[in-house]
């Protein structure tokens, strides 16, 4: 397999300098994707029509003369929790297929393809999103276009191994606990956790309604910038989407780092990690003028507090698809549900008012430090299968170790980029760049510092 | 993991609000949520810490 080296900014400058078309283009990845998605199972569902047909009025428009968009002909999937006019909402699920096809695309969709983008298809994940592996029992494993073995890593599976693979420059995920943390690093690319309440998760399917978020991938920084700043903006469907102005990213991507004081997060999130986790988060960490070790007080806690919403909230939501047919659902995901409706109310009532409090942490942390870093994973891809890893001294279940590192932070609502290391081994491995509420920006700008760097970035296949 | 340990189980309380088929699977998994519970249950917090209703961060 070999990964074409356009990234999106390249697309939509050749197109807008009418250098090639958006049908051309879309074409073209049509065609990997015909090519490359039996073996890696990335999408559920391909709109070729659909995609063909925006092409073409894109090339339209540009031939009458209109702006295009900054994401001009981009092609790019989704994670099949967004709503796609005409297209059933899965979320992985088996339950919901033989529901009514969704009448319209969702805001963040919808604000891609307003900046000139085209949708391809829509892209395989764990069921209702809960998983941090990509093994789906109804429509299978996604498979690492690094190591066709290996997981891709979940819940957005297919949106991170697409992208990785070069079939979409572009794509959406969801990130509830690490969704989009996770596959980055796994599948060795970008990935974008914005503050919560930053993007609209109107139009998508619910995992757990107090820890999602929605964000992109991309293969470098700009594009992930690109996309962000696409994607930005206020939507009254969502009840936690704050009233904010949009605040562009793209053009804070050559700031550089100097001045800013960097936190390497201990204890918690070094605890257990692998040899090549480590390595990955010194690499960054060298990068900084100024850099310190320091502890997140009770991340250990909040994990335990993230864990707990989680299940119990997933479980009330899909309470009387439980009950109704049991049978339908992912062994691995109905298991956990069940487990969710047997957890006692004051245990989430206690998590909840624990959030808040940890919340304060961070906040006091970084009055001392501008920029976190942490491993995204514990450790590289796993086999396919895997059901145990080690973490230090002991032999732990995959699924839900997985995350250890990137739940702690998402619990409360920090914006991440997961920037892709390649520590001694094949295989990639994330590192966190976490930044204060609402400073985007910011970690952005540190990942693309690191990218120019040669510190992380994207690689090719051989 | 311990691989002596004995097999989690559901309390008969439990088992009534589960289908027998699943019983050995959601044990597992309750036995680990339990661990995790134990643990927010532990954390002193004050009494007067509330958590927000839409979650600011």
């Amino acid at each position: 397999m070999t990964v074409p080296a356009e990234l999106a900014h390249q697309i939509a400058a050749r197109i807008r300098a009418r250098e090639t078309s958006a049908a051309e283009v879309v074409l073209a990845a049509l065609e990997r994707i015909a090519r490359h998605d039996g073996e890696l199972n990335c999408f559920t569902a391909v709109l070729r029509e659909r995609a063909l047909a925006d092409a073409e009025s894109l090339d339209r428009r540009i031939a009458a003369g209109e702006e295009p968009g900054p994401l001009a002909g981009v092609p790019f999937g989704v994670k099949d929790l967004f709503d796609v006019a005409g297209v059933v909402t899965l979320a992985g699920s088996k339950i919901l297929a033989g529901g009514h096809p969704a009448r319209r695309d969702a805001p963040l969709v919808q604000r891609l393809r307003a900046a000139g983008a085209v949708l391809v298809g829509c892209q395989n994940m764990d069921e209702f999103a809960y998983g941090f592996t990509g093994e789906n029992a109804h429509y299978g494993a996604t498979r690492n276009p690094h190591d066709l073995a290996r997981v891709a890593g979940g819940s957005s599976s297919g949106s991170a191994a697409a992208v990785a693979a070069g079939l979409t420059p572009l794509s959406l995920g969801s990130d509830t606990n690490g969704s989009i943390r996770v596959p980055a690093s796994f599948c060795g690319i970008f990935g974008l956790k914005p503050t919560f309440g930053r993007l609209p998760r109107t139009g998508s399917f619910p995992f757990v309604h107090e820890l999602d978020h929605l964000g992109p991938f991309a293969r470098c920084t700009a594009d992930l910038a690109l996309a962000y700043d696409a994607l930005q903006g206020h939507d009254a469907g969502d009840a936690a989407c704050a009233m904010r102005p949009a605040e562009p990213s793209a053009g804070a991507l050559g700031q550089g780092i100097a001045g800013l004081r960097a936190g390497v997060l201990d204890e918690w999130f070094a605890e257990g990690a692998s040899a090549q986790a480590l390595e990955a988060v010194e690499r960054v960490a060298r990068a900084f003028d100024s850099a310190q070790r320091v502890v997140l007080d009770e991340a250990r806690s909040a994990r335990a507090a993230a864990f707990c919403i989680t299940c119990a909230s997933g479980a009330e939501l899909h309470l009387d698809r439980l009950r109704a047919r049991p049978q339908d659902f992912d062994p691995a995901t109905r298991d956990r549900f069940y487990a969710g409706t047997l957890l006692p109310a004051t245990v989430v009532g206690k998590a909840q008012r624990l959030r808040r409090w940890f919340a304060g942490q961070a906040r006091a942390l970084f009055e001392r430090v501008d920029i976190l870093l942490a491993p995204a994973t514990p450790v590289v891809a796993p086999l396919i299968g895997q059901k145990t890893l080690r973490l230090g001294d002991a032999e732990v279940p995959v699924r839900p170790n997985i995350g250890i590192y990137t739940q702690p932070i998402s619990f409360i609502g920090l914006p991440v980029v997961a920037v892709p290391v390649w520590a001694g081994a094949n295989l990639p491995i994330g590192v966190q760049v976490i930044a204060p509420p609402w400073h985007e920006r910011r970690a952005l700008q540190v990942a693309a510092h690191l990218e120019r760097e040669g510190i992380v970035g994207a690689r090719g296949f051989p | 993991m311990n691989p002596d340990a004995p097999a989690p189980a559901l309390t008969p309380a439990e088992a009534e609000a589960v289908p027998p088929a699943y019983h050995a699977g959601v044990a597992v998994q309750l036995a680990a949520l339990r661990e995790q519970a134990r643990l927010v249950e532990a954390f002193p917090l004050p009494d007067e810490l509330e958590p927000a209703a839409v979650f600011v961060p």
